[in-house]
């Protein structure tokens, strides 16, 4: 939506400095970012993933953790395939729960096309307030997001967020973070599940 | 063929948490008695293909739930529920209404395509189309429990 846009890696940083025990459910490119950032036992990365679902499989560790704080990505193509998702999770009322979109405004991984709602006039935030959030911001510049940060995920939940990121350039393709089975083993084993 | 607290109390007593789902017209009166019960928590999803994916995060966040949506729901849902089942390996657990099952001769291509689909999907799954069968339920539940795999339940319905 707007034409400033911050870096994603500035972005995740200000997440990675924040976070404390938090679960990250990553996907896409942020799946490719977070790694870089952070090797936490509670980072979940979604690929390979049902693209779109990413909000959903955060919801439902939200409501099997209850007691844990659940921050899921999704990309702005991701959040297009399942905008019904955001009336499912509000409906669910996790307070735990924050969605972050990553907005770039293409689908990276398939080499830049625009999506839909980067042609036309989309709005994330009051897609989701309408939906029923308790608290949607949109980011377009750095250093706002960083002087608010901690202050947004802190609001009321669930918590939607959209941060309008740069896109990465060439550097988009995913590469596996290791064997699925051995991610969720590991991952079970920090939950305790 | 089932009542809603029989539903309820089967998935009680085996120990299911969450029940995620997008009920059609034969599962859609059960709707009371899910929401009563005690031992479950119900999960209403927007279209099918969320439905999967809850319910492997609740799988993961260390729950038992079970995924309860039409076969044209099914159908609709089938990339999400690869990759759940397939790509995450979760040994999720899913309930499906029929459609027009019990119709005889019917065209309806819901009926048609919903038994290759799942031998497709290499997924294992018993029919309930007649009241005797009911323990179907819980046998083939246990059954894929104690495996560790995927399991359905078809369950036979007249029209939609």
């Amino acid at each position: 939506m707007a034409a400033h846009r911050m870096p994603l890696a500035g972005a995740l940083e200000v997440l990675r400095d924040l976070r404390r025990d938090e679960i990250v459910v990553t996907t896409m490119g942020t799946a490719r970012e977070w790694p870089k950032l952070s090797s936490h036992p509670l980072d979940f990365h979604y690929i390979p993933s049902a693209m779109g679902h990413a909000g959903v499989l955060g919801l439902g560790i939200a409501l099997a953790q209850p007691r844990r704080t659940v921050i899921a990505f999704s990309g702005d193509g991701g959040m297009l395939m399942s905008l019904g998702s955001l009336v499912t999770i509000a409906t669910c009322r996790p307070a735990n729960l924050t969605l972050i979109v990553i907005d770039n405004g293409i689908y990276e991984v398939t080499g830049g096309q625009k999506t839909a709602a980067a042609v036309g006039r989309v709005d994330f935030v009051a897609l989701a307030k309408a939906a029923g959030f308790e608290s949607a911001r949109r980011f377009t510049d750095l250093a706002d997001w960083k002087a608010r940060a901690a202050e947004t995920l802190a609001l009321a939940g669930p918590r939607f967020v959209v941060l309008e990121c740069e896109p990465v350039g060439c550097d988009y393709m995913l590469e596996s973070p290791g064997p699925m089975a051995e991610r969720i083993a590991k991952f079970r084993t920090a939950l305790g599940t | 063929m089932f009542t809603g607290q029989q539903i309820a109390a089967t998935l009680a007593e085996l120990g299911v948490t969450h029940v995620v789902w997008l009920p059609d017209s034969a599962l859609g009166p059960w709707e009371e008695a899910l929401e009563a019960s005690r031992a479950l928590t119900l999960v209403r999803v927007c279209r099918e293909g969320e439905a999967w994916v809850l319910a492997a995060g609740l799988h993961l966040g260390g729950m038992t739930p079970v995924v309860m949506i039409q076969c044209t729901g099914l159908f609709e849902s089938g990339d999400a529920l690869r990759n759940v089942l397939f790509d995450l390996k979760l040994p999720l657990f899913a309930m499906i209404g029929y459609r027009s099952f019990l119709v005889e001769g019917s065209a309806d291509t819901a009926r048609k395509y919903t038994e290759p689909i799942l031998r497709t999907w290499g997924l294992d799954y018993v029919l309930i189309d007649a009241p005797e069968k009911a323990p179907l339920l819980a046998e083939h539940f246990r059954k894929c429990r104690a495996a560790g795999r995927p399991g359905v339940v078809l369950l036979a319905e007249g029209q939609m």
